[in-house]
């Protein structure tokens, strides 16, 4: 029983993270429809941006508060997010309006190719460390109701509280805000949302810069548990099934898609695995949303209007 | 429009007709360098480069083989093996042909083994590729110099027997394989296999799938059924990720022994005092900053800003293997010339029977700089690899130290599954195997 | 002037209804297939056959099976790299478990084991589509690199889980030297080529098509969408499971399942989105694009550096190679979001005109 509940908190932690990198997708297909496949690369050029400017900047500096640097490596790499955001904006976006779905598709995964090059020329393609200061060690609880009690990752639960934090400020965001107003009349339509009178343009930069602030979040977690190097890019892989899961649209869905197919996996790994062989994750994962998909085609949480077939 | 399409028409024509400045001197021994500097593996691969690569210049300003300099040239493969096949036809006839190819991956040293036999090239896989490929026998061109997995797979469980007293204890006891899901990862199965059915331990097999970032499935069935250690086979952030991971699920790192490949800085460099007290098989050398070579090497190449990376990585462990490596095919150069002609460039064929006929002795490793490096290597027709010494080295907290004596692997256990796959190998390709007298043409 | 249908009257159904109805096109065709067959083997060197020449023929082989099933038929796809390792894994069983089983017939049966693979993992294109469908496409994908690596038999009990073939032959014909190889693969896709030229003017062809532009007028016209859409994944995996085939086999002949990655299925989405959705030729031009673009950048570059007196590293053009490679595709979807083949017509067009545009 210990074991069983430490693999699904396992699971749910992951799955935080994994609906993190979803989020980013969700909030970009949303507002312009357009699948981003650069999600994953974002992840890691944000992480690598945090990674090397928290080493650059007290050397520029010469600081000595860790704390400062970070702050001012993360407002650095925030900074970068919107300058990559501004520019696929320009000069990708902006002159690919109405196209298909697979052209828009390939296209981000030209810019996925582009920040991985851009990325590895400018920061480096080394092993690199973020160090925010997250526990490592992980704690005991409940030893006396358990044989062996729970082992707990304080790491992931810090980077899961985080996570939830973050969902909780993009929520208000989106309800409370004028912007956010905005963006959800973009949409729901972009026709209509333009003749009232919205930017769609502005409203785009935003949203890839939201999604850039949430990828750097995803990769200073990420990173400081796994450091940052070239594979943080493959997350965006994670995700996907995250997404069809919970269904494009809905940004809930990205939350909840995150932690059944965190749960799933892990249990699927931990409990099936040995008697197939094991490495079963990935798969297992994708099929998982494949049965989800057949007995729900828009996605638990996705809008109706999805053709069915 | 069309400009662009005739820009860049032209721009590959051009290419292909300039040769590079390496401009094939008569008397240069032309040494490709296949690489992974970008991708997943960047940050192992390009240590081994830059040590591949200064020890060639090493051997330049010294005056290179015996008069003749050496001349290379770095091709990118991502760790992709089509991109490694890509790179090898690119460099295989350039600049008087290829001496010989050392791939580091073993995806690549599969392909290559079918195709280095056609175009008579040798094949160096120091302390990787297809373990059967040792019998030199069937696999003509193979190298694998110093070790394969095979032998650590023998060793590693020779280390356990050791700390636990003895073989007999065994019996009952139980070690987890944690692998990199492919043909690397897969190699020391067999060898697992077989030793635990003849010493009774149990073998846990819990693969990680490419590029290993997410283990943590892994690490709780590692939690619930408590293996009494672990063996790490892992390349790359698999590496780094396991042993976070086992920080986090609290598995004790002292427990933990990792391949060759699972034991050099950047694997455990970030997870620092995490790491402490794990330890990983060394093929022979570990971290040698203070070896005569290195500091050969500082003088010689790196005083004049020439060395190839950053200073701070020299004489770190996979830029000693990349030293080591080419070492040992300069050597096996040589010594063809022992043969064909002191002061010539010789052919890949010549090179493969040098590399057949290595015999270092310490007192010629001594004298290149190599003392407490590395140990004697005697190849021969039967044996490719050389040698099977082993030592184990531990995680500090900060750097990496020697923890236990000399091993060697078992050839009573080896010799024969080596025989028994490379002669089912042979059969599949219809091959003869050389007989004594062939191998002594 | 010389690219002009003035004349050429067609008398005959026969003369309607063929390939390539224009004289001109039909004979550089022609002449393209007796120069690839006959002029290439003799000019061109080892590495151009072996590093360029012949990868670049299996990848338009299996670019053609991703375009019937994304070009002709709508459905999107991101597991081809899953079907062309099923077609080389069951071509490489049929080949090495029936002694005296012919080359050429492993390989057709190992495309058959595709095509049933295929339609397995075609169902759920039945119920969804578009986005959800590819990542129902990348289920297939993880799982068959789980299960190559993981089931024994399939990979004949090798320990380390790589495979590997030699000594093909066709009647005699021992295909080891590259000529051969390229022969071979030429052969192989002229044959195909063909064949799916004329397939996509079929019945069968405007069924995928009318399903492709639109599914619900299509069921009202009487085309059956089960039928249709599951053939296109027949067909499809059945050229891509033979294109795997001769990518293990002949290209690298010894191959692992990371040989047909997720990575692959991308790039060949690629090609055929590069070079044109629903066009063969697009196929051929996408294959082109994506195989030989980054090795002439990744040879071309250092060769540039230097010119200008830079001295860039291995990983400088790697990741330049990157950039410029992203920056080519974006910069080619903006332009002609439909692909290269597009512009090959419009090229054709303007020619017809050629001189006297007006």
């Amino acid at each position: 029983m210990g074991f069983f509940l430490e693999t699904l908190i396992g699971g749910l932690m992951a799955g935080m993270l994994y609906s993190l990198v979803a989020l980013g997708f969700v909030l970009i297909f949303k507002a312009s429809g357009v699948f981003n496949f650069a999600q994953g690369a974002m992840v890691l050029f944000a992480a690598l941006a945090m990674a090397r400017f928290s080493t650059w900047i007290p050397q520029w500096l010469g600081l000595e508060s860790a704390a400062l640097a970070n702050v001012l490596a993360f407002l650095a790499a925030g900074a970068v997010m919107f300058l990559v955001a501004w520019l696929v904006e320009r000069l990708v976006l902006r002159h690919l309006v109405n196209q298909e779905g697979a052209t828009l598709l390939m296209a981000t995964l030209g810019i996925a190719y582009i920040l991985e090059g851009i990325g590895g020329t400018l920061f480096g393609s080394d092993i690199y460390k973020i160090d925010v200061g997250m526990p490592k060690e992980p704690v005991m609880i409940l030893e006396h109701v358990f044989d062996g009690g729970l082992l707990i990752n304080k790491e992931d639960f810090v980077a899961a509280s985080i996570a939830a934090l973050l969902v909780a400020l993009l929520a208000l965001f989106f309800q409370k805000t004028t912007t956010g107003r905005a963006l959800r009349a973009v949409a729901d339509d972009h026709q209509a949302a333009q003749s009232i009178g919205i930017p769609l343009h502005r409203i785009w930069f935003i949203v890839w810069c939201v999604a850039g602030v949430v990828a750097l979040v995803a990769g200073v977690i990420w990173g400081s548990k796994l450091g940052v190097q070239f594979s943080l890019s493959t997350v965006a892989l994670r995700g996907l099934p995250v997404v069809i899961l919970g269904g494009l649209t809905s940004i809930p869905g990205a939350i909840i898609g995150g932690l059944i197919i965190g749960v799933g996996e892990k249990l699927s790994e931990v409990y099936l695995g040995p008697l197939i062989g094991g490495g079963i994750e990935i798969w297992f994962a994708y099929q998982l949303a494949l049965v989800f998909l057949l007995l729900r085609p828009q996605g638990l949480f996705g809008e109706k209007i999805i053709d069915r077939v | 429009m069309k400009s662009i399409k005739l820009a860049v028409a032209g721009a590959a024509i051009a290419s292909l007709l300039s040769t590079p400045n390496v401009i094939a001197q008569a008397k240069e021994q032309f040494f490709p360098v296949l690489v992974y500097r970008t991708g997943a593996y960047a940050p192992n691969g390009s240590q081994w480069a830059n040590g591949y690569v200064d020890y060639l210049k090493l051997v330049n300003a010294k005056g290179g083989i015996n008069g003749v300099k050496i001349s290379f040239e770095e091709c990118e493969t991502a760790y992709a093996t089509d991109r490694g096949v890509e790179c090898y036809e690119r460099l295989k006839g350039k600049n008087g042909g290829a001496t010989l190819f050392q791939p580091l991956s073993t995806g690549v040293t599969f392909a290559l083994t079918e195709k280095a036999p056609v175009d008579k090239i040798p094949l160096i896989t120091a302390g990787y590729g297809r373990s059967e490929s040792q019998n030199g026998a069937v696999f003509t061109w193979n190298f694998p110099l110093l070790g394969t997995y095979w032998v650590g797979a023998e060793v590693a469980i020779q280390h356990i027997a050791k700390k636990e007293g003895g073989v007999a204890k065994l019996k009952g006891r139980k070690i987890a394989l944690v692998y990199h899901d492919s043909p690397y990862g897969k190699e020391p199965i067999p060898v697992l296999q077989e030793l635990a059915r003849n010493h009774g331990f149990e073998l846990q097999l819990l693969p990680v799938a490419h590029p290993g970032v997410e283990q943590k499935a892994t690490w709780l069935q590692v939690r619930q059924q408590k293996p009494d250690y672990v063996l790490l086979w892992g390349w790359g952030v698999m590496n780094s990720t396991a042993l976070r991971e086992a920080q986090s699920t609290g598995y004790p790192r002292e427990k933990m022994i990792g391949i060759w490949w699972a034991g050099a800085e950047p694997d455990v460099k970030d997870v620092a005092e995490g790491a402490k007290g794990y330890n990983a098989l060394t093929l022979q050398h570990g971290a040698e900053p203070n070896a005569k070579v290195v500091k050969d090497l500082r003088e010689l190449v790196y005083a004049k800003g020439q060395g190839t990376g950053p200073k701070e990585d020299v004489g770190q462990v996979l830029y000693m293997r990349g030293l080591i490596s080419a070492m040992l095919g300069v050597e096996g150069v040589r010594k063809a010339q022992e043969r064909y002609g002191k002061g010539k460039v010789m052919s890949g064929e010549q090179v493969r029977w040098g590399l057949e006929n290595l015999s270092l002795d310490q007192k010629t490793l001594d004298g290149m700089g190599f003392a407490g490096v590395m140990r004697p290597v005697q190849t021969s027709c039967l044996d490719h690899m050389g040698s099977s010494w082993v030592r184990v080295h531990t995680w500090s907290g900060s750097k990496w130290e020697f923890t236990s004596d000399w091993y060697q692997a078992d050839e009573k256990v080896l010799r024969p599954m080596v025989m028994l796959a490379s002669s089912k190998y042979a059969e599949e390709k219809k091959l003869k195997p050389r007989t004594p007298e062939e191998c002594k043409k | 002037m010389l690219y002009r249908e003035n004349g050429q009257f067609k008398t005959s159904y026969a003369d309607d209804q063929q390939l390539f109805p224009i004289a001109q096109d039909r004979w550089s065709i022609l002449a393209l297939t007796v120069f690839a067959f006959i002029g290439i083997p003799l000019l061109v060197d080892e590495y151009l056959l072996r590093a360029i020449l012949i990868p670049f023929l299996i990848l338009s082989l299996a670019a053609l099976g991703v375009n019937i099933l994304v070009g002709y038929c709508g459905q999107i796809t991101l597991g081809a790299g899953a079907f062309m390792a099923v077609g080389a894994y069951a071509a490489y069983n049929f080949h090495s478990r029936l002694p005296g089983m012919p080359l050429v017939l492993s390989m057709l049966l190992g495309g058959v084991t595709a095509a049933l693979v295929g339609i397995f993992f075609g169902i759920p294109s039945l119920r969804v589509r578009g986005l959800y469908l590819a990542v129902a496409t990348l289920a297939a994908q993880f799982f068959t690199d789980w299960v190559f690596l993981r089931v024994p038999w399939f990979t004949d009990h090798a320990a380390s889980g790589s495979v590997s073939v030699s000594n093909l032959q066709i009647l005699g014909w021992q295909i080891a030297e590259p000529v051969d190889k390229y022969l071979f693969c030429l052969f192989w896709l002229t044959v195909f080529a063909l064949l799916a030229k004329n397939m996509t003017r079929s019945a069968i062809g405007r069924q995928w098509m009318a399903i492709r532009d639109m599914d619900v007028a299509a069921e009202v016209i009487g085309i059956r969408p089960l039928f249709a859409k599951l053939s296109a994944f027949a067909v499809s995996s059945f050229y891509v499971g033979t294109a795997g085939a001769l990518w293990g086999f002949i290209h690298l002949s010894s191959w692992e399942p990371a040989a047909f990655s997720v990575d692959r299925s991308f790039q060949l989405l690629f090609m055929v989105i590069i070079g044109g959705l629903g066009s063969i030729m697009g196929s051929f031009f996408g294959a082109a694009f994506i195989v030989i673009l980054p090795i002439v950048l990744n040879q071309f570059l250092p060769a540039l550096g230097r010119l200008v007196g830079l001295n860039i590293s291995t990983a400088g053009v790697s990741h330049a190679e990157l950039i410029i490679f992203g920056s080519l595709i974006i910069f080619f979807l903006i332009k002609e979001p439909h692909g290269i083949a597009r512009l090959w017509s419009t090229g054709k067009e303007k020619l017809r005109l050629w001189p006297f545009p007006h």
